[in-house]
Order: C-alpha cells, then structure tokens, then sequence
C-alpha cells in the first residue's frame, strides 16, 4: 500500500473514528471545510481549531507528525501572514521599522492563520486517515465520475511503485558520485531522471494495460468494501452536524450585532 | 504555491471552483479505458516528482512541473494534477479543501496553455529541438502559474498586491530551474521513447 501517504499513523487498529464510515467523514470534513471558511469571528475559528484539535486525537493520527505537517503549511503561508497588518490600511497599532500595523490587518491574518489550520486539522483527521483506496471507493459512492475515480486509484496505486524506482534511480546515481549542487551538471541529472520516471511510468503503464485486457476488464472496477451506515455514524453526523449549525447560528448572530 | 483555506474572497474560491470542474470534466472526456493506466501512473509519477527538492544557491525548492505535465498528458493534465492536489491535501496538509478548485486551476491551466503552444514544437524536428521547446515551455508554465497565484491574491483583496507581487519574483529562479529540468526530461524522453508524448493525448491530428 501507499506507505508515504500513510507514514502518520500512529497506530494499526482501535481509533474512535475507525469505526465511522469513510463517506461520513468525507462529508464532515468537507462540512466543516465550508463552515470555517465562511466564518470570519475570531473566537469562533479559536473554538474551530479546538474542535479540530479533538477530531485529531479521536482520530488516532500521531500527534507530532500531524502537527508538524501544519507547522510546514503555516511556513508557506508565513510570508501572506506577515505582510497583511503592513499593506491593509486602518488604525495603527504599532510601527515596525517605519511601517505601521494595522488593527484591521492583523484581525485579518489571524483570522487566516486560524481558519487555514483548524481546515487541515480537521482535513487531515477525518480524511487522512482513511486508506487512500477506501477514500477512493467512498468518493465513488458520493458520486464522484467513475473515470475520476479510477485515475485517483491508479494514482494511489502506483505512487508508492514509482517512489520506490525513484529511489532506486537516486541510489545508482549516488554510487556513482552524485551530489546535488547549483550546476548545470545537476539541474540536467535531475532532468533526466525526471525523463527517466515518465518514461518508466509510460512502459509500466503499457504492461498493466496488458494485464488487464488479458483478464478481460470491462471498465468497472468492483467496490471490496461495502459501506453501510450504522448507529455511530447516525452519532457522529448528529454530533457534527450540530456543532457546524451552532458555528453557524453563532456567526449570524455576532454579525448581527 | 498552495494558497490554504480562509485566505482568498468567496467569489474567487466559488469562480475557481468551477472553472477547475470545466477543465477537469474535459480532460476526463479523454480519459478512455485504454488511456486511464498510462494517465494515473503518469500522475503519479509527476506526484514522486514533485517531492524532488533541487538546490538552488544555499535553499532548495521542490518542482511542480506541470509545464511538463501539459506536454505528456494534454487537457488530461486537469484530472491528473487535481488528483495529486487532493492527495497532497488530504495526506499531506499541503494547501486546504475549498481552494482546491483555485489551486487546480492555477497549476492545470499553464499547463494546458503549454500543450498547445509548444506541441507542434515537439512532434517536428530533433531532439534538441523538442528540448528547446519544451524548456520555453516549463519556465512559461510557472510564471503563468505564479501569475494566476497573484491575479486569484489581488481579486481577493488590495492589501494581498505586495505579497502578489513577491509570490512572482520569489518564483523567477524557480522559473529558471523548471525550465532546464523539463528541457533535459523531454531531450531524454525524445530520444529513449518519442511516443511518450502520444501515449496519452493520441498523435498529432
């Protein structure tokens, strides 16, 4: 299986949120999504991100490497964050080498900072921890595009294949005394070994075509797991569902003061 | 180049959302059984690609590669590159959900935009020449990229502009690297196995 899109796991089985059926999580974390966004009152994405902090812990991800992973996501976004009190106009707060902080801009950033953490928080525990093959097949039964879902299968399937030659193309290229520096030299390896990837995929690609017409596929893939609703997931859409309406009802009501 | 959740205006998330689904709705209209083994295991290996971190100087930059993506997959590099996004997202935390329509857009359109203008470029003449084409097109393809970044920035905001404007220099080096990597990917691939760009997109009509 796809290891690295599964490398934070902390462990195999006995997680609360196992038990609940992927198309229900899907649905939560894709929920949770839109209602975060559309929120902007900063104690409400405070309480967002605390609800996502506990969807984590449920959700038996290992703690370190998740919030790592958001960490590395806020350092994408670091530079958005630290530039908007200085470029949104509005009543100065403090002055940083000449340039004044805005009150409106740094609500702003934080509002962003908050909404795009608890999103990946919650994003991460609900769908992350699926199987990607089983996130797949759920997908499917939400109705995603059959062709769309076989791409996404193929993906997963073969993502973990192609880490492996790639590897394996930097093992050999090692041994023979590659180091990656600022150099036309490496620049042009490293393409190579891209051109080498494409063209390892598309012979690969060839093979399973073979393979499958040989077996007869008929441009259906049957679903192994089946899915079925129980009394838990009634639980835990109940519970969520309550939770994003409050998210809402409280937002309508800040706003309307 | 991930824009995360929260950050762009309603109107900026829902008109990419959908402009994203038009383009991948017409990539999968390409996508026939016999094409979809060579499309998934193409997308994921432009997925293992975009890992590869390639020093530039004293810091180090990962690739993106669509510039490559649209000359190998054609308009399938829509579904292709939306399928690595939501991975990277759901496993990774890379970017967020609702931007993932934005973010599609922003990294499929060039590529798309680089099929057409340097596919004739590719089918005729020598490697070198593919080569020289293909460079054009990586390094055009990331500065489109970057631009869509900017452009979906300022239409959220005015404040966003500087930081826009940063995002676009900040990527003129990797502009660069894109460049010479997909120009050697495709002098290889040009010479090692020339159908690899017809495998998927069928051959030049």
């Amino acid at each position: 299986m796809s290891d690295i899109l599964m490398q934070d796991r902390a462990g195999p089985e006995g997680a609360a949120l196992d038990a609940i059926d992927p198309r229900a999580r899907l649905i939560g974390a894709a929920g949770f999504a839109c209602v975060t966004v559309a929120c902007s009152w900063l104690p409400l994405l405070l309480a967002a991100l605390i609800l996502a902090i506990a969807v984590m812990v449920l959700s038996g991800r290992a703690v370190g490497p998740t919030l790592r992973r958001m960490a590395a996501m806020d350092g994408f976004i670091f530079l958005l964050i630290a530039m908007l009190p200085f470029t949104t106009p509005g009543d100065p707060v403090f002055t940083l080498w000449g340039f004044a902080a805005s009150r409106e801009g740094i609500v702003h950033s934080a509002e962003i900072l908050l909404t795009a953490n608890a999103v990946v928080l919650a994003l991460l525990s609900l769908a992350g921890t699926l199987e990607p093959a089983v996130m797949g097949q759920a997908l499917h039964r939400l109705g995603t595009p059959e062709r769309l879902v076989h791409l996404l299968l193929f993906t997963i399937r073969y993502i973990e294949v192609l880490r492996a030659e790639h590897l394996r193309l930097r093992r050999a290229m090692k041994v023979r005394g590659f180091r990656p520096g600022t150099s036309w030299h490496t620049y042009r390896s490293l393409g190579y070994l891209v051109g080498m990837l494409l063209v390892r995929a598309v012979e690969r690609s060839e093979r399973v075509l073979a393979a499958m017409k040989c077996r007869g596929f008929s441009g259906r893939m049957p679903v192994l797991s089946a899915f079925a609703y129980g009394p838990r997931d009634a639980v835990f859409g109940a519970g969520l569902g309550a939770v994003l309406i409050a998210m809402i009802a409280a937002e309508v009501a800040h706003g309307a003061f | 180049m991930h824009i995360v959740d929260g950050a762009l205006a309603a109107p900026v998330v829902i008109g990419g959302a959908v402009l994203a689904a038009g383009g991948v709705a017409r990539g999968l209209r390409d996508l026939t059984l016999e094409k979809t083994p060579a499309a998934g295991i193409l997308s994921a290996s432009f997925f293992v690609a975009s890992l590869i971190h390639v020093p530039i100087g004293p810091s180090s930059v990962h690739l993106i590669l669509n510039g490559l993506a649209g000359l190998v997959l054609g308009w399938a590099a829509f579904p292709a590159l939306f399928v690595g996004l939501l991975l990277q997202a759901v496993f990774f935390g890379f970017g967020g959900l609702t931007v993932l329509g934005v973010n599609t857009l922003n990294i499929a359109l060039p590529a798309v935009i680089v099929h057409y203008l340097c596919r004739r470029g590719l089918a005729r003449g020598t490697p070198r020449i593919a080569a020289l084409w293909a460079g054009m097109g990586g390094a055009l393809a990331i500065a489109l990229t970057a631009l869509c970044v900017g452009l979906a920035l300022a239409l959220s905001g005015e404040a966003f502009l500087p930081a826009a404007r940063l995002v676009f220099l900040a990527h003129i080096p990797v502009m660069a690297v894109e460049g010479l990597l997909t120009a050697a990917a495709v002098y290889l691939a040009a010479q090692v196995k020339p159908d690899l760009f017809t495998t998927v997109q069928g051959p030049q009509r």
